[in-house]
This record gives C-alpha cells, sequence and structure tokens, in this order.
C-alpha cells in the first residue's frame, strides 16, 4: 500500500519533470539571438554560421532539437555553453555542489530553528514570549531576501561589526566550503528567509495539536510535560509542515539566485545569471531543468515523509 | 441492576470513603462560577452516577478530582481530599506540581468520552499502556512491566499478544479502543477512576461489553468510580449512588435505586420523565427544555395517534401510488457494499423509523433517498414517479418535497447568517414565492417549530442545541415539504431536549400530514416517535414491521441481540 502510494508519486513526478522540460525547451526557443552567431562573433562569415549551425543541429526542426536536447538530459550531456565553449555539465559541476553546500546549510539551520520557534510560540500561546517570536517572525517574512543580506552585510562585513567577509572569492579549482567564514553571511540570509514560514506553521499545528484529546489523556496519564510535547504532541504537528517545509526548500533552490548574486557566491544562481546576459541559451536550459528537479525531489520527500508519519497510511493493506 | 444493589447493600457498613470532594467551587477565570460548591464522597469498590445536562459542571468537577482545570477555568475555594489504599490522606490542592503528575494515571486515572480522540493514533496501543507503567515506575524491571501489560489486556478482554499490542488505534473498532482506555486507566491499580461519558459514543451492544467490563473491574479491584453521563438508563445499569447536578450545583444524591425511583428535586424528576421508554409507557414532555416558551401541546396519546397502524393507511395504499416507495435500493462504495436490496414505503402522516447501528448504512440509505449520495441502483418513487439518482438532477418541486434535517445542530447552520438569512435560502433556491412573502414564509416556519419570530435575526451561535435543532427543521420546512429525513437529529441533544424535539415532530406530523423518516440508533425512542420500524444491519433490513410487532416479537437474532442490551431504567 504505502509502497504503492510511493511509486505513483515517482511516476507522477516524472510527467512533470517532462512537462517542465517542454516548457523550458520551447520558452528558451523564444529568446531572440541565434548561438552559433553569439559563439562566432559578429565577424563571422555566413558559411562559418551555417557549418556551425548544422554541427549544433540548429538546422533541424524545434521539435526533433527537442529530443535530441531530451535525449542528452538522459547521459548527463547537456550541450555545448555558447558562451564559454565547453560542455555545459563541465561548467556547472562545481557550481551545482557549491549551490547544494549552500542550501543544505540553510535548510540544516532553518528547518530545527523554525521548528524550535514554532513549538515554543504555540506552548507559550498568547503571551509575550509568543509575541515576541510572532513579530520577529512576520517582519522576517515580510521582507525579501536581498533586504535581509544587505542588512547582513551592513552589520557584519562593513564599518559596524567588520568581522565576516562581504563577498566569496575562492580562487578558481578550490572549493567554496575551504573558505567556511564566507560562507556564514549567504547561509544565514537562507535562513533567516525560509525559517519564520516553518516557525508559523508550526505554532498553529501544533497549537491544534496541544488541543486535541490525546494530549489532555496523556497529561491525565501523568506523563512528564516535556515528554508529552516531543512523543505526543510534535510528531502530529510535523507531518502537515513537512509541506511548508518542503515549499520553502524548493524556493532555496529558485531563491539562491539573489542570494548569490549578492554575495557574488559561484553557484547555479550565479550561472543563470551570466547565461542570460551572454543568451547562454543551453546554460539556462540546464540550470531551469536542475531547479525543476530540486523542486519535484524536495516534494516527493515531504509526501514520503506524510505518509511515513500517518500510520493510517503506512500499515493499510 | 439487582446485583449492583446488593453489593451496594453489602458495602453500606464498612465503606470507606477513598475521595471527599468539599464544598469545590471553580470559576472561569475573571468570569461566571462553573462550580458552585460541590461535595462528593467517594466509597471504595463502588460506583457514583453523576448526572446532569451539557454545561452543568460535571466534567469540570471530575476533571478536579485530578487536579485538572481546562485552560480558562480556575480553582477558587474548597478542597478534595484524598485517601490512598497506602500512606496518609492529603488534600489535592496541597501537592507540588510534579506531585500531581504522579497522582495522575496512578493513583486516579481517567477514562475519557471518545476514545477514538483520545488515544494517540501514531503510537502503537499497547506501548500507550506501557507508557503509563513507565511513567510511574510500575514494578522493578522492563519484563514486569511488559507482564503487566499483558494482564491488563486480559482483564478488560482483549487479547495480551504482541500482535495485538503492536496494533495501531485505527485498527481497533470503536469498543475495543474504549477498552484500551480502561486498560490504561487500570494498569497502575489507581485508588479513583473517573469516567467521562465514556460509552456516548458507542452502539448499545457495544455499550453493554463496555459497562460490563467497567462494573467488574471496579469491583474486583476495589476501586472508587465517579461516572460522568447524561444517560439516565446507563446509571440506572451500573450505578451504586447517583448524584445530579444542575448548573454547577449538586441537586440531589443518593442510593440510585431511592434517586431514580423515588426522585425528590423536580430536576431530577423532569430529567427522568425525558428519558425514553422502550415500553413506550410514559409521554415525552416538551416543556423540559430551558426555553421557558416552550409550550407546545401536549402529544396526549402517541398511540392512538400513530396513523401508521390505522386502517386509512392501508386503504389509501391500494387507491393510489405511494407517497415515497424505496424499491430494490443497493449501493457500494468501492468493493464495499453498505446497502442491498431495500424496499420500503413512506405514507403521509406516518412516521418510520430506521433503526441501526454505526456502520449500518443508515445515514447512506437516508442520503439516497434524498439524492444527497447517488450512483446507488434501484429506485427511489415519489408519488409513483421514479426520482432522479442525483439531487442536482431532481426537478426543483422533487428537491422540495423531500427535506433533509442533519444530525449536528452546531455544523449544519451557517455561523455567519442569522436564522432568518438561512432560512431564506431554500425558499430563494425555489421561488415558490415571491420575495416580498419571504419574510413571513420564514416567520411561520419558525413559528410552527415553536421558536417564534424573535430569532429572525440571531445567528446559530447564540442559540442553544435545541434551539438551533429547531431552527434546521424549520429550515427544511419553509418550502413545505411533504417528506422529512431526520438523521439522527436528537443524538447530539441532551435527554430533555430531545423530547421536546420528538414531540415537535408529532405535532407537525399530525397539523400537517407530513411523513417522516427518523433515523436513528436510539431504539428506545421508537415508540415515541414511529408507527413502523425497520431494523438495519449490515446494509440490509432485518426486522420490519409496526412497533408494537417488532418490539414484542422480534424475528431476527439482531434485533433480539439488540433489545437485550438495552440498558434500562
Amino acid at each position: 500500500m504505502m509502497a504503492k502510494l510511493i511509486l505513483r508519486r515517482l511516476v507522477l513526478s516524472l510527467f512533470i519533470l517532462l512537462a517542465v522540460s517542454v516548457l523550458v525547451f520551447f520558452a528558451t526557443l523564444l529568446l531572440p539571438g541565434d548561438p552559433a552567431r553569439a559563439i562566432l562573433g559578429q565577424q563571422a562569415t555566413p558559411e562559418r554560421v551555417a557549418a556551425l549551425q548544422e554541427q549544433l543541429n540548429l538546422d533541424e526542426p524545434a521539435i526533433v532539437r527537442y529530443f535530441l536536447w531530451l535525449g542528452g538530459l538522459f547521459t548527463g550531456d547537456f550541450g555545448m555553453s555558447t558562451a564559454f565553449g565547453g560542455p555545459v555539465s563541465e561548467l556547472l559541476s562545481d557550481r551545482i555542489v557549491a549551490s547544494l553546500v549552500l542550501m543544505v546549510l540553510a535548510a540544516v539551520i532553518s528547518i530545527p530553528l523554525g521548528l524550535g520557534f514554532g513549538i515554543f510560540s504555540a506552548l507559550h500561546r498568547g503571551k509575550r514570549r509568543d509575541k515576541a517570536v510572532t513579530w520577529v517572525s512576520l517582519t522576517l517574512a515580510a521582507l525579501p531576501e536581498f533586504v535581509i543580506g544587505i542588512v547582513l552585510v551592513t552589520l557584519f562585513a562593513t564599518t559596524i561589526f567588520p568581522i565576516l567577509p562581504a563577498v566569496t572569492m575562492s580562487p578558481p579549482g578550490q572549493q567554496v566550503w575551504m573558505f567556511p567564514s564566507q560562507l556564514i553571511l549567504p547561509t544565514i540570509t537562507l535562513a533567516l528567509v525560509v525559517a519564520p514560514y516553518i516557525a508559523r506553521m508550526m505554532r498553529a499545528t501544533m497549537i491544534d495539536v496541544l488541543d486535541s484529546g490525546y494530549v489532555e489523556m496523556a497529561r491525565l496519564k501523568g506523563v512528564p510535560e516535556r515528554q508529552v510535547i516531543m512523543r505526543h504532541a510534535v510528531p502530529h504537528a510535523v507531518g502537515p509542515v513537512a509541506q511548508v517545509i518542503a515549499i520553502q526548500l524548493a524556493w532555496l533552490a529558485g531563491g539562491v539566485v539573489v542570494v548569490e548574486f549578492l554575495f557574488r557566491y559561484p553557484g547555479i544562481g550565479q550561472a543563470l545569471i551570466d547565461a542570460v546576459t551572454f543568451r547562454d541559451v543551453q546554460v539556462v536550459q540546464a540550470v531551469s531543468m536542475i531547479v525543476a528537479v530540486v523542486y519535484v525531489v524536495v516534494n516527493l520527500l515531504a509526501d514520503i515523509v506524510g505518509i511515513m508519519s500517518n500510520p493510517k497510511l503506512r500499515s493499510a493493506s | 441492576m439487582s446485583t449492583a444493589m446488593t453489593t451496594a447493600a453489602d458495602t453500606v457498613e464498612g465503606r470507606s470513603t477513598v475521595l471527599r470532594m468539599d464544598d469545590l467551587r471553580v470559576s472561569a477565570v475573571g468570569g461566571n462560577e462553573i462550580l458552585l460548591g460541590i461535595s462528593l464522597d467517594l466509597y471504595r469498590g463502588q460506583i457514583l452516577g453523576l448526572v446532569g445536562e451539557s454545561g452543568s459542571g460535571k466534567t469540570t468537577a471530575g476533571l478536579a478530582c485530578m487536579g485538572h482545570y481546562r485552560t480558562g477555568l480556575q480553582h477558587t475555594a474548597g478542597g478534595i481530599e484524598l485517601f490512598p489504599r497506602e500512606g496518609d490522606p492529603f488534600y489535592l490542592d496541597s501537592l507540588s506540581a510534579e506531585q500531581t503528575r504522579d497522582l495522575r494515571g496512578s493513583r486516579v486515572a481517567y477514562i475519557p468520552q471518545d476514545p477514538a480522540l483520545s488515544l494517540n493514533p501514531a503510537i502503537r496501543v499497547g506501548e500507550q499502556i506501557r507508557e503509563v507503567l513507565d511513567v510511574h515506575a510500575f514494578g522493578k524491571s522492563s519484563a514486569e512491566r511488559s507482564a503487566r501489560v499483558k494482564e491488563v489486556l486480559e482483564d478488560v478482554g482483549l487479547p495480551g499478544t504482541d500482535e495485538y499490542q503492536r496494533r495501531w488505534p485505527h485498527q481497533l473498532s470503536g469498543g475495543q479502543q474504549q477498552r484500551i482506555g480502561i486498560a490504561m486507566a487500570f494498569a497502575m491499580f489507581p485508588d479513583v477512576l473517573i469516567l467521562d461519558e465514556p460509552t456516548t459514543g458507542l452502539d448499545v451492544s457495544t455499550q453493554a461489553h463496555v459497562l460490563d467490563t467497567i462494573r467488574d473491574m471496579t469491583r474486583r479491584h476495589d476501586v472508587a468510580s465517579l461516572y460522568i453521563t447524561h444517560d439516565l438508563a446507563v446509571v440506572a445499569e451500573l450505578a451504586d449512588r447517583v448524584a445530579v447536578m444542575l448548573r454547577g450545583e449538586l441537586v440531589e444524591e443518593g442510593p440510585a435505586e431511592k434517586v431514580l425511583h423515588r426522585p425528590e428535586h423536580d430536576y431530577t424528576k423532569r430529567l427522568l420523565a425525558a428519558v425514553p421508554d422502550l415500553a413506550g409507557r410514559k409521554d415525552l414532555p416538551g416543556g423540559a427544555e430551558r426555553a421557558a416558551e416552550v409550550t407546545e401541546p401536549q402529544v396526549s396519546e402517541p398511540q392512538v395517534t400513530q396513523p401508521g397502524d390505522s386502517a386509512a393507511a392501508s386503504a389509501t395504499a391500494s387507491a393510489e401510488p405511494y407517497l415515497l416507495q424505496v424499491s430494490d435500493l443497493a449501493m457500494k462504495f468501492g468493493d464495499n457494499v453498505v446497502l442491498s436490496s431495500i424496499d420500503m414505503t413512506l405514507e403521509p402522516g406516518e412516521s418510520t423509523m430506521i433503526l441501526g447501528e454505526s456502520g449500518s448504512g443508515k445515514t447512506t440509505l437516508s442520503r439516497c433517498i434524498t439524492g444527497l449520495v447517488d450512483g446507488y441502483t434501484g429506485s427511489v418513487r415519489y408519488r409513483g414517479e421514479e426520482l432522479a439518482k442525483s439531487t442536482r438532477k431532481r426537478t426543483v418541486d422533487h428537491r422540495q418535497e423531500i427535506q433533509y434535517v442533519f444530525q449536528s445542530p452546531f455544523s449544519s447552520l451557517n455561523p455567519r447568517r442569522t436564522i432568518g438569512e438561512s432560512l431564506t435560502v431554500p425558499l430563494e433556491m425555489s421561488k415558490r414565492l415571491p420575495r416580498s412573502e419571504h419574510k413571513k414564509a420564514v416567520e411561520e416556519a419558525l413559528d410552527a417549530v415553536r421558536l417564534g419570530r424573535s430569532f429572525y435575526d440571531r445567528r446559530p451561535g447564540d442559540l442553544s442545541g435545541g434551539e438551533r435543532q429547531r431552527a434546521a427543521i424549520a429550515r427544511a420546512l419553509v418550502n413545505a415539504p411533504r417528506v422529512l429525513v431526520c438523521d439522527e437529529i436528537t443524538s447530539a441533544l441532551d435527554v430533555s431536549v430531545q423530547a421536546s424535539i420528538v414531540s415537535l415532530l408529532n405535532t407537525l406530523r399530525e397539523e400537517r400530514g407530513l411523513a417522516i423518516l427518523f433515523v436513528t440508533h436510539n431504539i428506545t425512542l421508537a415508540r415515541h416517535v414511529s408507527g413502523h420500524i425497520n431494523v438495519l444491519n449490515k446494509g440490509v433490513i432485518v426486522d420490519r414491521g409496526t412497533v408494537e410487532d417488532v418490539l414484542e416479537n422480534p424475528s431476527h437474532e439482531y434485533t433480539k441481540s439488540l433489545l437485550s442490551d438495552i440498558p434500562q431504567l
């Protein structure tokens, strides 16, 4: 039963990715400019342009090119970057890793932080502590990520507390995590954007659960308060929050674009911005697909968490 | 009943108090008093039935015995003294938070109303029982606790096997879930047991088993039990002594025999008079409801006025088609057959009861008839004309003629609309009357259900449960239907309110020749409500006929077992 549910979700995810690939491919077709001309520059002769077009399959009809591109995706071949000349996969591999590092760090910090503050807030419902958490989280949720980033840079990287680097400057060939101090500000920025939503949602579901019959029953059984919260209440509250966390994590995949730009962080966000600037169609397509995959995978994980945390689904036969 | 009384008599001399509640006062924070000085004694090995209607404060009193006050309530005066088996007596409010916690579940245990809500759905049932033993450090070893879990499960009549312990709450039936609750309460050999309406949501046969378990466990383990309920018949079955509460005060207390058969206080008398009686010996008074203006003419001789029995009905039946005729109706959800080969008829002015326990398909049947559920096979005919399966496809006339009243008046009225607005909606839909006459029609409907026109501008939130149900009935009446389908419309209400609703339905049936389909699990209402009865079991009508026939000579095993399980006053 559970395996069937998960399998169904998996198949559905594949269809979604296929649909996204169609959208991405045909949307990028609408971008102005000719990749062959972009590679060769303004002075290229028409013969050379035609030769390159043939080499890049640009003379084929769009539908054929779509399937050639899709086939390439399955074998890890994202095509050639028109701006840099090399294969897209080579260009992006380091950047994907760098972005993933940033996302995972942000998730690892923001999820416990959000859950913790949500639980704290729910336990002190209506009191001053709850109101303080509510105010802070609503304010943070209302601020766009670049504002938070700029404020953090102003506070910690300029004249006030000049203790952290404002931008990432890793020498080529070296990985971002070899300079941990450069990771701090981008990570905190992303975490502060994501955590408030998780905290708000956790507070709401936790309040529902705390009012439930089984929590009252656990207290009347004489279960210590700590165990009431951790064993009887939190597992039920986390289920619905998993969906919100998934949406937030998926947002991180797109949200890194702005934050990476702000901190000059060498991730896929930077790559996307550069690619758009240089009309580097292949890179735009690849990055869009990567972001879509992250969205789908994260949502799939959330569904699985939802299924696992519900004994009715887990044990139905 | 008789065994309960002899046990009570035997222990009267040597009875020992386990819990003494002395002038307990509880009030809402900065507001009304909820309990105005309650004094009670609980004796070892005895059950005290604490009876009262919703809002009387009985649950508050019960939870106070555990040192628990719900959010918004505070203990203002008086105290509760506990005399445990071992150790010295002490006052509950002298305990620290940690000591109170230690008391709960070990010395004073609680069995809640709805086991489906109070068992944690994500923890295996064996684990939930074991948790009590773990937090109160029962025994010396883990093995001893495991053995106790098994033992207490077998005590309440459930298998103690590992396989059973590993089940999730949703894999058990309502009765089994409640027995898990009982096992949990008895696990630590408590001195006091607080039972808060533990059988309210259960079917009569399940209720009978659970009551047996409770009685047996109380006697065997010599526990002092406080049984909180609004159901006097259950109290008669179970309790040694009875205390009656009204608006936070104790109005009468004494041995069960005396309180139930020779009550002294007026309120107790009124409460007893409102309890439906299977034998149909008495009339249900309509006036016991809080609203004093509700003094409708009472149906003095219900038997005489049951047109279901009369020859007239059968005479008209041969001449013209039935008002409502269901033939060979069947319904399944997926592979699950909910109803099969249902045949029944209804005549004007006739009331038919559909009796069934939860899961019998009674609600599905009433929804098929009204078209709220489509996809059934077979047919529903109105005056010989076959109705479309779904309400949406039925003509406006057909929809008007068959109206539905839902179980819970708390969720069937839109809280944001005034009663008048809610009652105008069906008129707007039917376009039966010009807009200018809507208000008049609504006011007439409100009069017909004895609410009065002053309710036009009020909202559901200001109304009591009985008033809301009257408003819901009025909404069904505005378009002057011929058939009223009432789905468990009294089961969310107190007995006295139930009595007044039943009497209202009888009046409407006589005055308007309304045909009523009364769907319920409560067989004791039969004689008060209906001339005919259809007993539904697992989607099949197993017994049918006039109420007299079915109650006196039940032909089917199921009906017989139902009748034997009913608690009687």
